[in-house]
């Protein structure tokens, strides 16, 4: 019983819930026992199972007087700790924040826990969400469920992508049934492709950033990670919504994103974009990609081959942009108020002292290149100029949107790799989110869907992007791609 | 748009252009080798007179226990994130149209970075290339009657850091987050002043403009305005000199004496065959100078970047328009107004309008509903009597014993004869004591004038007859002493008797 309560997806799970089929308590006991047994992954830096049966209790209590809150009612679910959750440490992944507990609620999870969602714990994730391993994390890498049949990495821990990495293990090793992570640059379909889950980035604007510890404010944004498309639709509509709290949030009414899911996506034209053929990307994803494009042809969609001309200067220009945003977003831990403090002997030596102690080695040579593209003499050069790239990136697909309705690409260029792997080059591991950070850089809604395996086994994803707000048309499309893959594969932990 | 930047020398402000023609040769200060002229130029910074903090719904309320009005955003919590309070823009705007200053439509906030403790974000969000407010101009009065222009250079908004607190404990600093996060607006003026008395006339009539515009308080004893002071000295004609940046002078007095002191010191330099290094200075108040406080050299390099957390602020013009139309009478045109309507002298109703509460108490006393009384004996009596009790007595306008429609009362009693002008004195000197109105002092004390000119004559028979040697005198051509028989006369009455009529009778009787 319990085994099948953990393969459930939400949508599934919730009718079973209004059925009476079991308690919310069975359902979250059946993940707390589940997240106990796995805790080889590292996938959470904090559990919480009081809170998590409370909060199940109260669903059960309202389920018996016939009230419900909602299609994620006694739902658990895991949360990326760089959301401050109140009472529950909240670190970010990282050494300087240790014993850090918000006396806040972010808007997101206050929204989820307002639906009824249950709270397991907060997961593990790369420091500051600056990572594609996720193994910059301060509390150690977290572990992909999945592990390779063939090839090099076989018998090897892999990575489960990042920065969300212990967000898409913890849905892919079936611990909860959904989490919520954050994406720059990829941070939540990277490791959705990586771990074999559904990944969603809105729009930028659509979920508040309030109480999201920030790492690049312009980029930042959160997002669900399911195991269908349907499940992410449910998680987004309860996180959705304006947030006076948060300039940046955006006053737009929440559409019903589940209904959109009609399964018709006939005459819905398709853009595939030619700057995304890669030199050296593996030939199977290039297939899985030719794949995808078939799939939703053979659905009634025509495809369109468009062109994004400023595709390759996305990423130079993201590691302008996010590091200048963080290197300041990071000032405030400074050892004064909360978080770890190591004395010095004055102010400037305990600052020092500090971040010396309290920040990794990515989150160091981020804060460094921010500095330096804003320092005096380098911003024009830098800063300024990565902008105005910015602006042409935002252009170009305003430019495909005249052609196209969704826009079809591979998530990233490979399957998930050892840990260990690309660790002494950073350049390498930031390849990793060249097709994920062009939709950051023009904020717009992205979502990667599993769609194969690669040879040796491991999950592959497809990414689909959409216009501005556009979520539901981009979610339609992601339902009749997620149908037409099938894919069923499980990892093998 | 220019990143480079320094806090030694703030041409991010494009700034040191002055816009000032010509100089005044009362202005030069003589050094061993010649004239000089003095710069000046000043940033200052005024708190938004607004409920709440420029992005956090946290109090601005002066006093309150430390830390006890932060709120997450304040204290750079993890995830907190600013939201502009639309009063503190309303405010700046207000203060631009003030000014007579461009208002932008399109303005940003943009982030400085530096640490310090009492700053917990690790930078300050400002406003740097694209300030609300831009070029403006003011008329600024110099007590002497003469009057000269300055240039506004701009006014942005920004927050106000913490305060760090050094004397409570021999090795730790305490930090007060309760301003941390509070409005402020930075008014840059040209290089435009000459003179420390020309800085301190500024300074007074910005605060006169910002106090009557209700939009800071101007109140330097609490840190409601505050002034960094850019002073170079040159010759006369000659290009602009190295600049020193003298931070966060708070009295009127410190500006003089700190820039009399730092031109002093230039002129020093200079005349010895020295240069001047451009860097930071602080005014140490207790030994009346300036001394180091950074070189251009360890200046920070700040940083600036578009603050990503806050949208650009678009104004209206319609709103804008709204704002202007509901400004009220600033100093200038209620000066002009007062010379015009009431026939004021330019100094009186110069000294009458630099407050607007002393303004109104003026007008309520000379003009309620309509029934005009004597504007000139009422600017007397409100520069010269209440301003004298007031000082004496260390109370404000606001705090005045004696309301506007009580000084009138006292008026209306010497202008209809009730009593004299000397007795007058006396019975505001009671009415500031008491609260009480000027009638009911008089019928108390029995202070009315003596007008009966059968008693009066009686009065004058009498002191002729007593004193037979003096009206003598008088007859005799010494009419002198027409002033003791007066005199004689008033102590008799107490002073109340008229003393116009006392004098009539006087001459007749004697001449008779």
């Amino acid at each position: 019983m319990a085994g099948e309560l953990l393969q459930l997806t939400i949508t599934q799970a919730g009718a079973a819930l209004a059925a009476g089929d079991f308690s919310a308590h069975e359902l979250a006991q059946a993940h707390l026992d589940a997240m106990e047994s796995a805790r080889g992954l590292n996938a959470f830096t904090a559990e919480t199972p009081e809170r998590a049966l409370t909060m199940a209790d109260a669903a059960d209590q309202r389920r018996a007087q016939g009230e419900t809150l909602g299609p994620l009612d006694g739902i658990p679910i895991a949360v990326k700790d760089l959301f401050c959750t109140e009472g529950v440490l909240s670190t970010a992944g990282s050494h300087i924040l240790d014993g850090f507990t918000p006396t806040y609620e972010s808007t997101v999870t206050r929204n989820l826990w307002a639906a009824g969602a249950v709270m397991l714990g907060k997961t593990n994730m790369d420091e500051f969400a600056m990572g594609s391993a996720n193994v910059t994390s301060h509390y150690g890498p977290c572990i992909n469920p999945w592990q390779a049949s063939s090839g090099d990495s076989v018998g090897k821990d892999l990575v489960p992508g990042g920065s969300s990495g212990g967000s898409a293990a913890a849905v892919a090793a079936r611990i909860a049934l959904g989490a919520i992570g954050t994406d720059t640059g990829g941070s939540i379909r990277q490791p959705g492709a990586f771990c074999g889950v559904v990944g969603l980035k809105p729009t930028y604007g659509r979920c508040s950033r309030w109480g999201v510890i920030a790492f690049a404010s312009s980029l930042d944004q959160a997002g669900p990670l399911t195991r269908t498309v349907r499940d992410g639709a449910l998680m987004l509509g309860a996180m959705a919504g304006h947030d006076p709290m948060d300039s940046t949030s955006v006053d737009a009414p929440v559409p019903d994103y589940a209904t959109a899911l009609t399964g018709d996506i006939k005459g819905m034209r398709i853009g595939v974009p030619a700057e995304y053929r890669m030199d050296g990307m593996p030939g199977e994803i290039e297939t899985l990609w030719r794949q995808g494009r078939d799939w939703l042809e053979h659905a009634g969609a025509a495809i369109v081959d468009i062109s994004l001309p400023h595709t390759k200067y996305a990423l130079p220009t993201y590691y302008i942009v996010a590091p200048a945003e963080a290197s300041s977003n990071l000032a405030r831990y400074d050892g004064v108020r909360y978080g770890l403090r190591v004395d010095g002997e004055d102010m400037t030596d305990t600052y020092e002292k500090t971040r010396a102690a309290g920040f990794g080695p990515e989150v160091k040579r981020r804060v460094m290149i921010g500095t330096y593209v804003l320092s005096a003499g380098y911003y024009d050069a830098y800063y300024l100029q990565a902008q105005k790239v910015r602006t042409r990136i935002a252009n170009d697909f305003r430019a495909a949107w005249e052609v196209c309705d969704v826009i079809l690409t591979p998530t990233a260029p490979s399957a998930a790799f050892a840990i260990g792997e690309k660790m002494d080059d950073p350049i390498a591991m930031y390849l990793n989110d060249i097709f994920t950070v062009p939709a950051s850089m023009a904020g717009l809604p992205a979502i990667s869907v599993p769609a194969g395996l690669s040879a040796d086994g491991l999950p592959l994803g497809l990414q689909l992007i959409g216009p501005a707000f556009a979520e539901e048309t981009m979610l339609r499309t992601a339902d009749v791609l997620e149908s037409a893959a099938g894919f069923t594969a499980k990892p093998s932990w | 748009m220019t990143a480079t930047t320094t806090d030694t020398a703030p041409d991010h402000l494009s700034g040191h252009v002055t816009t000032r023609i010509g100089h005044n040769q009362k202005d030069l200060v003589e050094g061993a080798t010649g004239p000089w002229e003095v710069i000046i130029g000043l940033e200052v910074h005024a708190q938004v007179t607004s409920e709440a903090k420029l992005f956090s719904g946290a109090s601005t309320a002066f006093g309150a226990a430390p830390n006890s009005q932060v709120s997450l955003v304040d204290a750079g919590m993890p995830g907190m994130l600013p939201v502009i309070n639309g009063e503190c823009v309303r405010q700046a705007v207000r203060t631009g149209l003030g000014l007579g200053a461009q208002i932008n439509l399109r303005s940003v906030f943009d982030r400085k970075n530096f640490f310090y403790p009492d700053m917990p974000q690790g930078y300050q969000i400002s406003q740097f290339t694209q300030p609300i407010v831009g070029e403006g101009r003011i008329t600024v009065d110099l007590p002497d009657g003469e009057s000269f222009e300055v240039g506004i250079e701009r006014l942005h908004l920004e927050q106000d850091a913490g305060k760090s607190i050094h004397d409570q404990h021999p090795q730790k600093t305490y930090i007060d987050l309760n301003r941390s996060g509070v409005a402020l607006m930075e008014i840059v003026s040209r290089p435009d002043l000459r003179s420390a008395e020309e800085a301190a006339a500024y300074l007074s009539k910005l605060r006169s403009i910002l106090r009557y515009l209700g939009t800071c308080d101007g109140d330097m004893s609490q840190g409601s305005m505050r002034a960094d002071v850019n002073v170079s000295v040159r010759r006369p004609g000659e290009e602009l000199g190295t600049r020193c940046e003298i931070k966060n002078v708070n009295s009127l007095r410190f500006v003089r004496q700190a820039i009399d002191y730092e031109a002093r010191r230039q002129i020093d330099i200079l005349e010895d065959g020295g240069e001047i290094d451009q860097e930071t200075r602080l005014f140490d108040a207790n030994r009346g100078e300036t001394r180091s406080m950074r070189s251009k050299e360890e200046a920070h390099d700040y940083r600036y970047f578009p603050d990503p957390d806050l949208l650009p602020v678009v104004l209206e013009q319609s709103l804008v328009d709204a704002l202007k139309v509901g400004l009220p009478e600033l100093p200038d045109a209620k000066k002009a107004r007062f010379i015009d309507a009431y026939e004021l002298s330019a100094y009186d109703a110069g000294v009458l309008v630099a407050e607007r509460e002393t303004a109104e108490y003026f007008e309520a006393v000379v003009d309620p509903e309509g029934a005009k009384r004597d504007p000139k004996l009422a600017a007397n009596w409100v520069t010269a009597e209440l301003f004298g009790r007031l000082n004496a007595a260390d109370l404000d306008i606001a705090g005045s014993p004696v309301a506007a429609a009580q000084l009138g009362g006292l008026i209306d009693l010497i202008a209809d004869n009730t009593i004299s002008g000397r007795i007058a004195k006396d019975v505001f000197a009671a009415m500031f004591d008491s609260g009480k109105d000027a009638g009911d002092i008089v019928a108390e004390k029995g202070l009315k004038q003596i007008t009966d000119s059968g008693a009066i004559e009686a009065l004058i028979d009498q002191l002729i007859a007593d004193n037979p040697q003096q009206a003598e005198q008088y007859r005799g051509g010494n009419t002198k002493v027409a002033g003791w028989f007066t005199g004689q006369a008033m102590k008799a009455t107490q002073g109340q008797a008229n003393p116009q009529m006392v004098n009539q009778i006087l001459k007749d009787k004697l001449g008779g």
